[in-house]
């Protein structure tokens, strides 16, 4: 299918149309809050509160014995929300370290739901088939209805998060000086982490309980390679979440076998892989250019440096001098005498060098900046 | 001496999963002078300032800043943390970090204009940092990330302040800029509270000293308890290693 064919196909087809939306919808609730997750260096949580959520679905289904989204997701809400705040409790009232506090409580909560889908299972009630798509989610059963309230709960996150923009970002900073200045930090706290649970259940229908996660960490991540500010940090992670979505409903749509949910993960990460290489500022690749280009600079300024120090003894500074004696000087090499010539700063005749005047003074400044800093 | 008491700090305990680590301590710290809190690692110095701050909360005793507790007395108060509890890392410029020192009289959710923004940009000035404020602060180096702290503090315009190792990593220069600024502050009637390791420069810099080893050892003008005996209390036997100097034979 071509990929105007494609777009065609999101306009008209009310069914992948949906699809596309919540998906998108929920890359951007992903990225803006994962980001929080991120800088707070909580990766664990999402993975502990979305393995917590389980048995609150199978709870749900028990109790309502009928297959109702809604139903589920509030059974998914509690559950993650009574996760969350036992692992906070666990943290603040024992000596446990973090991670393992979250370890526990997923293996805890994710036992227990496992128990509870082989019993729903054992049941013979015909509704039960499709609550295992939790686990790795199906984008096909988002409705409507869904996709609203999605959109809803991410504008309302959005208008939190300007709301109280400066309040989060000082108590993600320093949390302990938001205290002193007579900042709740334990409610800004509570607030994003509330949020980040809601994220995490209005995605287990889509993206599912195991790679919930990733979709949370992963644009965060990948956009906090472009930007060293928190407001672009966040807009980027929710574009790069909502691209993921967009995208990978594409390719899966247009190729048979290939689940939802799992395709927009694997998209997500593809950003990451791109981010951590190609940023301008963080990435390796342009670390690695910057680092060869900062040693060729310092290469030829040592030679530079070692030519002013013998043409400054001379009363012509552009008296010529054999290019025998650089050899044994370890900055040299002939490219390096090449680039000088390039630059303008030596000229050579034959076997001989002699500093221009213009070279003489960049190098009279390198020398001068030189003594300069270790005086300092 | 009838000066007023800015800090009153009476039977403070405080413990860490029940492991005591300031024992019943009793310290009142008058107003105007620039103070040098000393001890051993781990003595419980950083603690003593976090529970002064209200950040921790002590199992017993009593904080008054000013007669009141610090609840009241918030706008009074500034505070540079240690460098090393935040993460340099976090996504943001110097200049941001400065305004953060606005924050606690905007209040929530008041967004800081331009009245905030000047004081920043004069605070930044006051460090020598004007030229980095839009530097990410990952790329500052430990003294100049040093100089934004105090620059955050500065902006609060406060009557106290306390300082958890404003000289740490910071070279001879960069001390030497910041001890001028705490001088300055206390030349303007200000209470200055300083948590130190350096012995050597203690008379230099201060004019009033606290031993601290989970108890007060003592506290009072430098020049009459900063001797051997409060050292040695303090720091042990060998506490001249410290002060790196030989012992006299
Ligand atoms: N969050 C914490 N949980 C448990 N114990 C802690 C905690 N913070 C500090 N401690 C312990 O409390 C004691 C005092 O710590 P504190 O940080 O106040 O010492 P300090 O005098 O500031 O030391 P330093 O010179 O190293 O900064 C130490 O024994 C430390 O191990
Ligand atoms: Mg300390």
């Amino acid at each position: 299918m071509r990929l105007y064919e494609y777009i065609e196909l999101v306009f008209t087809d009310y069914t992948l149309r949906t699809i596309t939306l919540g998906t998108a919808v929920l890359g951007a609730i992903c990225g803006m809050l994962g980001s929080f997750a991120v800088l707070r260096k909580q990766s664990l949580l999402g993975d502990a509160i979305s393995h917590a959520a389980l048995p609150g679905i199978a709870i749900a289904f028990l109790i309502t014995e009928t297959k109702n989204s809604n139903a589920f997701l509030l059974g998914a809400l509690i559950s993650g929300l009574i996760g969350s705040f036992w692992i906070r409790g666990i943290i603040t009232k024992t000596k446990l370290k973090s991670d393992t506090a979250l370890g526990l409580i997923l293996s805890l909560f994710f036992g227990f739901g496992m128990l509870l889908l082989t019993y729903i299972q054992k049941m013979p009630n015909a509704n039960q088939a499709g609550l295992e798509n939790y686990l790795f989610g199906q984008a096909a059963t988002l409705l409507a209805s869904d996709v609203w309230m999605m959109a809803i709960i991410t504008g309302i996150c959005f208008c939190v998060l300007l709301l109280f923009w400066k309040e989060l970002k000082l108590s993600v900073f320093d949390a302990d000086y938001a205290k002193t200045l007579g900042f709740n930090t334990q409610f800004l706290d509570i607030l994003i982490t509330a949020f980040i649970v809601i994220a995490i259940v209005l995605g287990l229908q889509t993206v599912g309980v195991v790679l919930m996660s990733a979709m949370l960490l992963a644009p965060a991540a990948a956009a906090r390679q472009w930007t060293n500010s928190l407001a672009i940090m966040i807009t980027l992670a929710a574009i790069f979440g909502a691209t993921s979505g967009v995208v990978g409903t594409a390719i899966s749509a247009t190729h048979e076998h290939l689940s939802t949910g799992p395709v927009i993960v694997l998209i997500a990460a593809v950003f990451v892989g791109i981010s951590f290489i190609a940023s301008p500022s963080r990435g390796l690749l342009f670390r690695e250019i910057r680092f060869r280009k900062n040693r060729n600079d310092l290469q030829l300024h040592k030679t530079l440096s070692f030519m002013y120090n013998i043409a400054k003894d001379h009363e012509d500074i552009t008296h010529p001098h054999a290019i025998k004696i650089l050899n044994n000087f370890q900055g040299f090499t002939k490219r390096s005498l090449q680039k000088l010539e390039d630059k303008n700063y030596v000229s050579i005749q034959g076997t001989m060098w002699s500093l221009t005047p213009e070279g003489y003074q960049t190098a009279a400044n390198l020398y001068n900046q030189l003594s300069h800093i270790n005086d300092e | 001496m009838s000066r007023k008491i800015a800090v009153q700090i009476d039977d403070l305990t405080v413990a860490y999963n029940y492991k005591p680590v300031l024992w019943d301590i009793d310290l009142s710290i008058p107003e105007g002078v620039l103070m040098a809190i000393v001890g051993p690692n781990g003595a419980g110095k950083s603690t003593l300032i976090k529970s002064i701050l209200d950040i921790i909360k002590p199992i017993a005793g009593s904080v008054k800043i000013y007669g009141k507790p610090y609840k009241k007395q918030r706008a009074l108060v500034a505070y540079v943390p240690q460098k090393g509890s935040v993460d340099w890392d976090f996504p943001t410029t110097a200049f941001d970090v400065v305004m953060m020192g606005t924050y606690g009289s905007l209040g929530w959710i008041k967004r800081p204009g331009q009245k905030e923004k000047k004081a920043a940009l004069e605070a930044l000035e006051k460090v020598g940092m004007l030229s980095f404020r839009n530097r990410q602060i990952s790329q500052l180096s430990g003294g100049q990330q040093q100089r934004v702290f105090l620059a955050r503090a500065l902006v609060q315009n406060a009557a106290i302040y306390f300082m958890d190792e404003p000289f740490q990593g910071v070279d001879a220069t960069t001390e030497k800029a910041i001890i001028n600024i705490l001088k300055a502050l206390r030349k303007a009637g200000k209470t200055v509270i300083v948590v130190h390791h350096d012995l050597q420069t203690v008379p230099e810099y201060f004019d009033w000293v606290t031993f601290l080893n989970v108890k007060k050892i003592a506290t009072g003008p430098v020049k009459d308890i900063f001797n051997d005996d409060n050292l040695t209390k303090t720091y042990g036997i060998n506490y001249k290693v410290a002060l790196n100097q030989h012992p006299s034979p």
